[in-house]
């Protein structure tokens, strides 16, 4: 038996209970004078919410029952579940429209159901999205426990050397890499460095040109053209970095007498330091829109300049602010994946030079994950601790940047 | 007695909407005036063109000549930073930088450039705090932040970090309607103390205040002054029939 004719009977009776109850109250007699009543289509609603909960528990029954049976296959199992539960909820549902039904009169407080009903289902939209967090959290945790106990936990932290290549059968040489997680993780420093020293000055440069210098039209022109940038999506910087700024850079490293690989890490943190610009400054614009007219005012009337007024009153009290900016910048230049893994390299180098190669946490787990693989080898499961870890200092940023902001927040509202 | 500040003909306009329609006031120096009248009538406005602070709002556009000290402050020459240093200014809400008291006060003379070493710099931050009448209730926290003053004590950080700039008039925008009647009365009591070296023009919504520390009125209406003169003889006995009404509380 298929959902999809249970489904839609379920919703054809729902729509016949609502249309029968908002009618049955209204033309009955006794309702007439009856202010405190409610409207009709509540009772509608009433009787609709009555043949859905029932329905709806038995689903919920029958989704853990064929999950628990899946071993059972065939049999009685398959017998019950193909038969006697879709019976089961038509059962239910008729008669929860039907007792609805009878219930309603003048005395029935059809609105205090109605309005519980929506309580429980904003409830219930609003704790999903938290426990779907928390069950990500759990399945990397999971898988990252199974890693830890086939690689050691001190390989992982503090060997220099990465090189997951693992066998693919039994009995093929060289079947165990090495996990080391360091060069990947002075790789996407170096990359998030880079990006940070073009998107900062730029993006607060242009914040607080945005906010204290440029005129009304103009920044109602070219604030959204700017956020625009925020939306272009990162693939599309990605082959920018690839096919022309890194190739840019190669040539011009070859004409001046370096040697710069057109992956380099200067290339992919260049521009994605152009994608967080656009982070920085629309963020840096609130905030400095944040700081109360009357200090630059009090500047002002004491004679100073714009630019004196900028350095000495607007960003010492927006700074707090702009930090957390900063920080929330940094978290998402860590967890980018697509720039880097379209400009920067796969070889996993221990190195500070911006000239060479390096590579990210990021695009070895998606190294690791693509492609034909057992989801139990260490190399899958490395994928699982790298995320985790990378997930872990996101986090702490993202909580020290709303924490550096909130504190910010309270001084001035 | 030649005026310190000279206003002839003066109109502004924010944008399509006149603010103040022709205005002509003298202010006599070394003496407090205030400019009185019902809300938008145009006295905030009037008192924003001595300073040029209303350069500072978009779209905002002033006629006319203001003289001070005998120089056009509207002249292309002048430069309007120099002239905020001559003209200082004290808002309707106390205003002080989330910095130090210290560093409040130091503002002006460090971004002019008015002491040649830290003595001296501290000398001038110890004497406008002197003669705003606040060190003695600071002196031992001078470097603790400004706004963890009590309303009344802020006012009168402002007005030191005004006077620290060394200027000769002082523009007060209503500047006691955000403290209660006793910070009201110290501050009242400074600004009658300052008058022997300041010319003071201040806005004030209480009439009462105009009455006590004022030598001169003048009563704004609709964008014009309707009246001007002697605190006294406004008061006692307007000309106009409009200073009246508003003065004995029939309107505004």
């Amino acid at each position: 038996m298929s959902f999809l004719p249970l489904i839609i009977s379920l919703l054809a009776m729902c729509a016949a209970g609502y249309w029968y109850g908002s009618k049955k109250a209204l033309s009955s007699h006794s309702f007439a004078g009856q202010q405190n009543a409610g409207r009709p289509h509540l009772y509608g609603l009433y009787v609709v919410i009555w043949g859905v909960i029932p329905p709806a528990i038995l689903l919920i029954l029958w989704g853990v029952f064929s999950y628990s049976s899946i071993d059972v296959s065939g049999g009685i199992a398959g017998k019950i579940d193909k038969v006697v539960f879709p019976s089961l909820i038509t059962v239910a549902a008729i008669l929860g429209l039907t007792l609805a039904v009878r219930q309603i009169s003048p005395n029935l407080r059809a609105r205090k159901t109605v309005e519980a009903a929506v309580y429980c289902v904003l409830i219930l939209a609003s704790t999903l999205s938290v426990f779907t967090t928390i069950g990500i959290v759990l399945s990397l945790l999971i898988e990252t426990i199974q890693f830890f106990e086939k690689v050691p936990y001190q390989e992982f932290f503090f060997s220099l050397n990465w090189s997951p290549q693992m066998a693919l059968r039994e009995d093929q040489v060289g079947s165990s890499g090495a996990f080391g997680a360091i060069p990947l993780f002075t790789g996407t420093l170096l990359i998030t460095l880079i990006a940070m020293i073009v998107a900062v000055p730029l993006g607060l440069m242009s914040g607080i040109y945005m906010t204290e210098y440029a005129s009304k039209n103009f920044r109602a022109t070219v604030k959204p053209i700017l956020e625009i940038l925020a939306g272009i999506p990162t693939v599309v910087y990605g082959f920018f970095a690839a096919l022309t700024v890194g190739v840019f850079f190669r040539d011009v490293g070859t004409f001046i007498g370096l040697d710069v690989v057109s992956e380099s890490a200067l290339a992919a943190g260049v521009v994605m330091g152009m994608m967080i610009i656009p982070f920085i400054s629309s963020l840096s614009d609130d905030i400095i829109m944040a700081v109360p007219q009357s200090l630059r005012d009090a500047s002002y009337g004491l004679g100073a300049t714009k630019s004196e007024t900028v350095i000495n009153v607007i960003i010492p009290a927006a700074l707090p602010g702009i930090v957390g900016a900063i920080l929330l910048a940094v978290s998402r230049a860590i967890g980018e994946t697509m720039i880097v893994v379209m400009a920067a390299g796969f070889a996993a180098n221990l190195t500070a030079n911006p000239l060479e190669s390096v590579t990210t946490v990021t695009v070895q787990i998606v190294g690791l994950l693509v492609g034909d693989q057992e989801f139990d080898s260490a190399k899958t499961l490395a994928a699982f601790a790298l995320a985790l870890t990378l997930f872990a200092i996101t986090l702490c940023l993202n909580v020290i940047a709303l924490l550096v902001v909130r504190k910010y927040r309270e001084k001035y509202d | 007695m030649e005026p310190i500040i000279s206003a002839k003909n003066v109109s502004v306009y924010y944008g399509k909407k006149q603010a103040l329609k022709g205005v002509n006031l003298d202010i006599p120096e070394n003496q407090i005036t205030a400019l009185i009248g019902p809300s938008g009538c145009g006295k905030s406005t009037f008192l924003r063109c001595l300073n040029r602070m209303n350069d500072t709002i978009e779209g905002c556009r002033v006629e006319g000549d203001i003289i001070v000290d005998g120089k056009d402050i509207y002249d292309p020459q002048i430069d309007e930073v120099y002239l905020r240093a001559r003209v200082g200014m004290v808002f309707q809400k106390p205003n002080p930088f989330p910095k130090s008291i210290y560093d409040n006060v130091a503002y002006a003379p460090r971004i002019h450039g008015l002491a040649r070493n830290k003595d001296e710099l501290d000398n001038m931050v110890l004497a406008s705090l002197e003669k705003a009448g606040l060190l003695a209730e600071v002196q031992d926290r001078l470097h603790e932040i400004g706004t963890s003053l009590s309303g009344g004590q802020q006012q009168r950080l402002c007005i030191a970090r005004a006077l620290a700039a060394q200027p000769d008039i002082i523009l007060m925008d209503e500047p006691c309607s955000a403290l209660d009647p006793i910070a009201t009365a110290k501050v009242e009591e400074l600004i009658e103390e300052l008058r022997a070296s300041y010319t003071i023009i201040i806005v004030t919504h209480s009439m009462q205040q105009a009455a006590r520390i004022s030598q001169q009125t003048a009563f704004f209406h609709l964008g014009e002054i309707v009246e001007v003169g002697k605190t006294e003889q406004v008061f006692t006995s307007p000309q106009d029939s409009r200073t009246q009404g508003y003065i004995t509380g029939r309107f505004g």
